[in-house]
């Protein structure tokens, strides 16, 4: 899956996080911010490239603040980004298939 | 993936918490509190412009949170709206136990949705006929049209009644003793009980008026509700408390039950027990006192 | 050499006959000289010992670079006076060097931090560090180690000599011009005044800071004008409406709610909940709420309680007045409605110090006569050891206060939190900081169940008989990482930026500088 525009999903409330996705031309460039990154940067960072392989994105900035979401939350919210960003967001998402 | 139970089309569900299915701090764990059902919700407490990202957190909670025995059931948004379809396909995939059909109207809605369940069901490899459906009626068309709702699938466990939309409709707004909706309210329990489903309160907004929300319970409990919407963990004390077989009542269903194991085994069908006739349809009843009495945990008895 | 809760404490710590913490009474029977301030006679009448300016009592205090100056903290967020006199003392006066002994740190006093940035501030020693403080600290910007006490390990600390106070600063909210000094009766009240008392005996110089004058004899006063050689007269000593925090406010949160409720049935299930009994609860939300659904069991048992001990807030004073308490033992407030209980109430609402309170090292301290004593955690471990200073990410954020004092003190120590907040697990394998050893830890109350120290077989068969479900603490932990992951460890410099001791004077542990993780 490419990412055509730029697109958000997420807050910053507690146990949430806010993902940015926008066109990139070099690879999966990911800054990430999170409230629990001593503990958990690995993980984060890990999940995340995880989400990106899985929807086929190659070339991506993604930029994640995260509040202490659980791993649940931070897929959620990668998903949701990279749908939006191609604009097909709202239905026939394949659930239980690159969703999962 | 957690694998969830079947879902049970008849259960206890004394309580039912609403919860948005958008808020990650609240949906991780609601089942800590003891509530028999929870209710996640895509309908009201999401913003229109989220209707998409609840769903993706919605269908990761359901697939990634242990929930136990705690039935979860999805709101859906309206039939009116673009999103029930896709709401649907999300929640089943996700394993739901049931939906919640919002301001339904007909027993047509209720069949339109099961269509959708179905297919959804199909699509996603989830056992057909596993997806519970309940009803929530909100409109005066709605509450009129209970009886045929309460009938219209084998999968429907229950009706419910939603006051907001109510009252808006009927020009009229809450009152304390809740003479306003006590027409709806008697008209669903009967439906229900005619049909043979469950039905349930609708939702006491005020948190901080303690005594009008336990006055509430009391009258619903008597009416013959099985249970009651919350907004609130805080509430769900007070129900299943007030809702649990009380021990005198316990006391005579079982002295009914024994009495009548004994006098049947001698081939009498009808005798009395402290000058009160006893037959069999009183056994039923008291049969159905014990079985909410083990379910709440008040009783302990082997019967 | 690691110590009996299995921490590395550094070589170099150990000089000057100082231990390693050895388990609970290790010290106890031990006798020991107390070390005295040096004092001065004031034979010829004197009217007042009022000065002109803060300034001018550091001055005929001697004030000098590298001594020791102390604070408390009974205003809590709403202190002024730390604040005040340090920039005094830095900025008016140029001195450096200096060590600050408080009773406690937080977002109040965060100009402390550009302090020690600076250099002029080279230590600190206190109960807690929250806010900038801590935060400058743990990036390793504190020339010497912070120094970690309880609330009943700094009376000792003074006592022994260990701590040495060149001048206490103490804030009151009324004193005479002589400073006999309270915390009640002026414009800005805090309540009990418990944390100033053995620094106003022990320091070699004591200056009073109020802002109401109030005509001598201001008595009975916790600081006796015989132990002070200055007043000064401010416009403001603090703000009250500061000092209940968000923590010490009764929940309505569904979730406190419920592990409250939990912790009062546990406490009634035990054989201390009797008439008479003693109880105190810690400032989190939780804990506070106990006294709520205790009054209950109190009310159905048809028991009163004898005392209650420690921080008070209003609640347990409604207790009072309902007649379910006997005596209250103050050593701090935690809202405006305590500090008018402790005005109006001077025969059964009553004002203690804090080694009358906790201290390890006198002839027995309150805390040993505690039945039950109610606590919250940032972490607990599988070993009870419970964390009340360090963020799971390491960085200092926290107060033991009086919790080792009461853990160890009490007949029954309940922690109270919930299994994780956020994506920290609270329940977790190993602390990150060990500030109440396991051994002093009975009960833990989370959110997704209760379990029982196993040193407790006699608490267990009391929540066996009351059929109180409980499981082990391993799995409570197990389920806690289900939720969250299992969390890294934490990568550290070998720098050790703060040292925290056990209520004995032993180390029980160190918290080293950490190392942030970058991807």
């Amino acid at each position: 899956m490419e990412i055509r525009k730029t697109a958000l999903a997420g807050t910053l409330e507690s146990s949430d996080a806010q993902v940015t996705v926008s066109p990139g031309d070099s690879g999966i460039e990911l800054t990430l911010e999170s409230s629990v990154m001593n503990q958990y940067g690995r993980q984060i960072r890990a999940t995340v490239l995880d989400v990106l392989a899985r929807l086929g994105v190659r070339d991506c900035r993604i930029k994640v603040v995260d509040k202490g979401a659980l791993d649940c939350t931070l897929k959620a919210r990668v998903e949701c980004a990279v749908f939006r960003s191609n604009g097909i967001s709202a239905g026939k998402v394949p659930w239980g298939g690159d969703i999962r | 993936m957690i694998p969830r139970p079947k879902p049970e089309r008849f259960r206890l569900r004394r309580t039912m918490l609403f919860m948005n299915a958008q808020k990650p701090g609240l949906i991780k764990d609601a089942y800590i509190y003891g509530v028999d059902s929870i209710m996640l919700d895509l309908e009201d407490a999401v913003a229109e412009n989220q209707k998409d990202a609840a769903r993706f957190s919605l269908y990761h909670a359901l697939t990634a949170i242990d929930y136990g025995q705690t039935e979860v059931i999805v709101r859906i948004n309206g039939l009116d709206t673009p999103h029930w379809q896709e709401d649907i396909r999300c929640a089943v995939a996700g394993g739901v136990d049931g939906v919640r059909i919002p301001t339904c109207e007909s027993a047509q809605d209720v069949r339109l949705v099961e269509e959708h369940v179905l297919a959804a069901e199909r699509e996603f490899g989830v056992g057909e006929g596993r997806t519970l459906i309940m009803a929530a009626l909100e409109s005066p068309k709605g509450v009129l049209n209970a009886p045929e709702i309460a009938a219209a699938s084998d999968r429907l466990f229950g009706i419910a009644l939603s006051a907001g939309d109510f009252h808006r409709s009927m020009h009229t707004h809450y009152v304390p003793g809740g003479i306003e909706l006590n027409t709806a309210r008697s008209l669903i329990v009967m439906a229900a009980r005619a049909a043979g489903v469950q039905c349930f309160d609708t939702v006491f907004t005020n948190l901080d008026d303690e005594e009008g929300f336990e006055a509430e319970v009391r009258m619903i409990h008597d009416m013959g509700f099985d249970g009651k919407s919350l907004i609130n963990p805080r509430q769900i004390a007070y129900v299943h408390q007030t809702l649990a077989p009380t021990p005198k009542e316990i006391e005579t269903a079982e002295l009914y039950v024994r009495t009548y194991r004994e006098q049947s085994q001698r081939g009498v069908g009808v005798y009395t027990v402290n000058g009160k006739m006893v037959d069999i349809a009183f056994i039923k009843d008291a049969d159905r006192v014990l079985a909410l009495a083990k379910a709440c945990g008040v009783y302990h008895g082997d019967l | 050499m690691i110590n009996a809760v299995g921490r590395e404490i550094p070589d170099e710590l150990l000089t000057d006959g100082r231990e390693v913490y050895q388990g609970k009474y290790h010290m106890d029977g031990k006798s020991f000289r107390k070390a005295g301030p040096m004092a001065v006679r004031r034979e010829k009448p004197q009217e007042s010992k009022v000065l002109g300016s803060i300034r001018e009592a550091c001055e005929r205090c001697g004030a000098h670079d590298g001594m020791t100056v102390s604070f408390h903290h009974a205003f809590r967020n709403g202190d002024y006076v730390t604040s005040m006199v340090m920039k005094v003392l830095v900025e008016e006066m140029g001195l450096k060097d200096l060590t600050v002994a408080t009773t406690s740190l937080g977002s109040a006093q965060d100009r402390l931090a550009d302090y020690i940035e600076q250099g002029k501030i080279i230590g600190i020693q206190s109960s807690g560090v929250r806010g900038r403080i801590g935060e400058v600290i743990s990036a390793g910007k504190l020339r010497t180690p912070a120094v970690i006490r309880s609330h009943g390990g700094r009376p000792r600390a003074i006592e022994t000599g260990e701590l040495h106070i060149d001048i206490s600063f103490i804030a009151a909210s009324t004193s005479d011009d002589y400073g006999n000094a309270k915390g009640t009766g002026g414009k800005h009240d805090c309540g009990a005044m418990g944390y100033a008392v053995a620094d106003s005996h022990y320091a070699d110089h004591v200056v009073v800071i109020t802002d109401t004058l109030v005509p001598f004899p201001n008595m009975p006063a916790p600081i006796r004008s015989i132990d002070v050689d200055a007043v000064v007269v401010v416009s403001a000593v603090g703000d009250p409406a500061k000092i209940g925090t968000k923590e010490a406010r009764i929940t309505k949160d569904p979730r406190n709610l419920m592990m409250a409720e939990n912790c009062a049935r546990v406490i009634a299930s035990t054989p201390y909940f009797k008439e008479g009994f003693s109880f105190q609860t810690g400032v989190g939300g939780p804990s506070l709420a106990v006294n709520r659904f205790l009054e209950q069991y109190m009310v159905d048992k048809g028991i009163r309680m004898g005392f209650a001990l420690g921080g008070m807030g209003g609640n347990i004073c409604d207790l009072m007045d309902k007649g379910l308490v006997g005596k209250l033992l103050d050593t701090q407030d935690f809202d405006m409605k305590a500090i008018r209980h402790l005005q109006d109430h001077p025969d059964r609402h009553l004002e203690i110090s804090t080694s009358e309170y906790a201290n390890a090292a006198n002839k027995g301290a309150y805390v040993n006569k505690l039945d039950f004593v109610v606590l919250a955690a940032l972490e607990i471990d599988t070993d009870f050891n419970v964390n009340v200073l360090t963020g799971s990410d390491g960085v200092l954020r926290g107060a033991p206060g009086g919790h080792p004092d009461t853990a160890e003190g009490s007949k029954c120590c309940i922690i109270v939190t919930p299994l994780v907040r956020g994506r920290m697990a609270t329940v977790c394998k190993r602390v990150v900081t060990v500030t109440t050893p396991g051994d002093c830890v009975d009960v833990l109350v989370t959110d997704y169940g209760i379990a029982v120290n196993p040193k407790r077989p006699d608490l267990i068969e009391c929540l066996d008989r009351a059929s109180i479900p409980h499981v082990t603490i391993q799995e409570l932990q197990e389920k806690a990482y289900r939720l969250v992951g299992t969390p890294d460890d934490l990568e550290w410099e070998d720098r050790v930026v703060a040292v925290l001791e056990a209520r004995d004077g032993t180390i029980l542990d160190v918290i080293r500088k950490i190392k942030p993780l970058k991807l």
